[in-house]
């Protein structure tokens, strides 16, 4: 299975990356070559079979609805690369 | 000297009073800044590791002591440390220090050892030769022009030139097996569910696991004791109680049924690594273990599935460095969306961007069902073709690896080759199991090569065991690359 330039240009978008011309042209080619690898799963008959999302089939645990843990703003903020009042600071998203 | 002796035998010294832990950490200390060549470290903490060495001769003085009291080592810079840097090799994490610590880090100091700092790793634990790292490749001690594997590859080059008595690492496909291989260590891989992942940075959640890098069986059995079990921070710790993995080291192996997949040797082993792994074979009959041929005939789709399922978990867990709460954030950009995709851009290194792109797209509307519900099914598959075998043997075997170790810039430029070096570990992630590599050998070229034993699920103890028997009959594992002896 071989990908497009544009079909690179709308996944980079979609996770959110910036992409060179030269990026495009080299994603093309690598994607296109990762893709030949995984398209050798489509050997393999998989009707019926169910499919496994972790080992074991381990779902997730609940816990009791209570409040666990204590508020650490302060501490979690000073990584922040900007913050002001308490508050996360981004560029203007609304006019 | 004292760094030619395993963890248990230092833990003996300890607590015979032939060093102090202070002694020992300034023994370390100074092999990491004389051994700065391999640059196996990302970041070293000498001032913290020798106030909290005087702490544990306290202990150590007053009898309150487990094994690894007073003993060095060294965290991949994966796991979350307090105070302490944690960059995953990233760009994306330079400056990031983390408000908590990770359970395996935390267990650790509660069991008395000393951090001395932390590895070099690919970048987000992306790669197998440890040349996708923000902080340069890391050098392999047999052989300077050749990789150290990865992704714990600074965590491996550092146990193999004895710059720290154990460390740290996380397997997501091999990455601690892989490296462990190619430096000629022991490296153990326990099941999914046995060790927390709370405060490993994320990258394949279904994956994931934290294991020990060490000289031997018996000292991955002890790291082993302190952070196995249940932890109610991760929501897939399994709730069962974990045994005492030093109770059974010793057992004897007459009787054991030792399973050869067939396609762990077929015709993409090195002659040389074949040769090495069937006289490690060999020295298993003659302790009484049975040969059984098994298949694992999914095994082949083993890489494919595990290339759209990894980078699928890997595209959503990443998705959370946006330059907003922590980490990197661009110096311009125009607006929010300009800001996340500038920092993300010039954050995040050549492959993992391409792992983002892979999972992206397998997860994308028209693709998911082809790509990761198929990958799902097959993962199934390998899991059960597992469970099969075991059904005629206790544990199988193969090499870690189809080769030793590469030169540096022989695969970069290649991801699809650089992939397939994972083509015996990461089915063992697939399906969840333990296992364990193991020093079996050196090739012409005098590089090691590595045994691979996979248990049953949850049966650490037994791989442990069968590693540990190998280990009395031979000495690879003692071997120290030249350069690193004194």
């Amino acid at each position: 299975m071989s990908v497009s330039p544009k079909d690179i240009k709308h996944v980079a978008n979609l996770a959110r990356l910036d992409i060179t011309q030269t990026e495009i042209e080299n994603h093309t080619l690598t994607l296109s070559r990762i893709l030949d690898l995984v398209d050798q799963m489509q050997d393999i008959d998989t009707d019926g079979v169910e499919p496994m999302s972790h080992p074991k089939d381990a779902g997730l645990r609940m816990r009791a609805d209570k409040v666990t843990e204590t508020n650490q703003r302060e501490a979690f903020q000073q990584i922040a690369p900007d913050v002001e009042q308490g508050l996360y600071l981004v560029p203007k998203v609304l006019d | 000297m004292p760094h030619s002796k395993t963890l248990a035998e230092l833990a003996a010294g300890l607590r015979a009073g032939d060093f102090s832990s202070e002694e020992l950490t300034r023994h370390f200390l100074s092999r990491i800044e004389q051994h700065t060549e391999l640059n196996a470290l990302i970041t070293v903490d000498a001032e913290k590791a020798l106030v909290t060495a005087r702490e544990q001769d306290q202990r150590l003085s007053s009898d309150e002591t487990g094994e690894l009291t007073g003993i060095p080592l060294l965290h991949k810079d994966i796991f979350c440390t307090q105070g302490m840097l944690t960059t995953c090799g990233s760009r994306m994490l330079s400056n990031f220090a983390s408000p908590y610590d990770a359970t395996v880090v935390n267990r650790l100091k509660q069991a008395g050892s000393i951090i001395l700092g932390k590895t070099n790793m690919d970048e987000f634990a992306m790669g197998s030769s440890n040349e996708t790292s923000y902080y340069g490749p890391v050098k392999n001690p047999w052989n300077p022009k050749v990789v150290p594997g990865g992704s714990s590859g600074g965590s491996a080059a550092a146990v193999a030139a004895r710059l720290s008595p154990f460390a740290t690492g996380t397997d997501t496909g091999g990455s601690i097996r892989q490296p462990a291989a190619l430096c000629g260590i022991t490296g153990l891989k326990p099941s999914y569910g046995r060790v927390s992942r709370y405060g490993i940075v994320a990258f394949a959640s279904s994956l994931d696991q934290a294991g020990p890098l060490t000289i031997s069986a018996e000292d991955a059995a002890i790291v082993l004791n302190a952070i196995a079990g249940f932890d109610e921070q991760d929501s897939t710790s399994v709730d069962a109680l974990a045994p005492d993995y030093t109770a059974t080291l010793n057992n004897d192996l007459s009787g054991l049924k030792i399973g050869l997949p067939k396609e762990f040797f077929s015709e993409g082993v090195d002659d040389e690594v074949a040769t090495l792994i069937d006289q490690a074979i060999k020295e298993y009959e003659k302790m009484g273990a049975h040969l059984i041929d098994v298949d694992l005939p999914n095994s082949n789709v083993g890489i494919p599935c595990y290339y759209v399922i990894a980078p699928a978990e890997a595209s959503s867990n990443l998705s959370r460095f946006d330059g907003v709460r922590y980490g990197y954030r661009a110096d311009e950009y125009d607006d929010m969306i300009d800001m996340f995709k500038k920092t993300r851009s010039q954050g995040f290194g050549e492959e993992v961007k391409r792992r983002i792109m892979i999972g992206t797209y397998a997860l994308s509307s028209g693709y998911y069902d082809a790509y990761y519900i198929k990958a799902q099914k097959l993962r199934r598959l390998i899991a059960e073709d597992f469970e099969r075998a075991f059904e005629k043997c206790d544990v199988l075997m193969g090499p870690t690896a189809p080769t030793t170790a590469f030169e540096q810039g022989a695969k970069i430029q290649d991801p699809v080759a650089m992939y397939l070096n994972d083509i015996f570990t990461n089915s063992v992630n697939l399906a969840g199991l333990p296992a364990i590599s193991v020093p079996a050998g050196f090739d012409a070229s005098g590089l090691p090569a590595g045994l691979h034993i996979i248990g049953r699920y949850f049966d650490e103890a037994r791989i442990l065991n069968v590693a540990h028997r190998y280990q009395i009959e031979t000495d690879w594992h003692r071997r120290i690359p030249q350069g690193f002896k004194q």
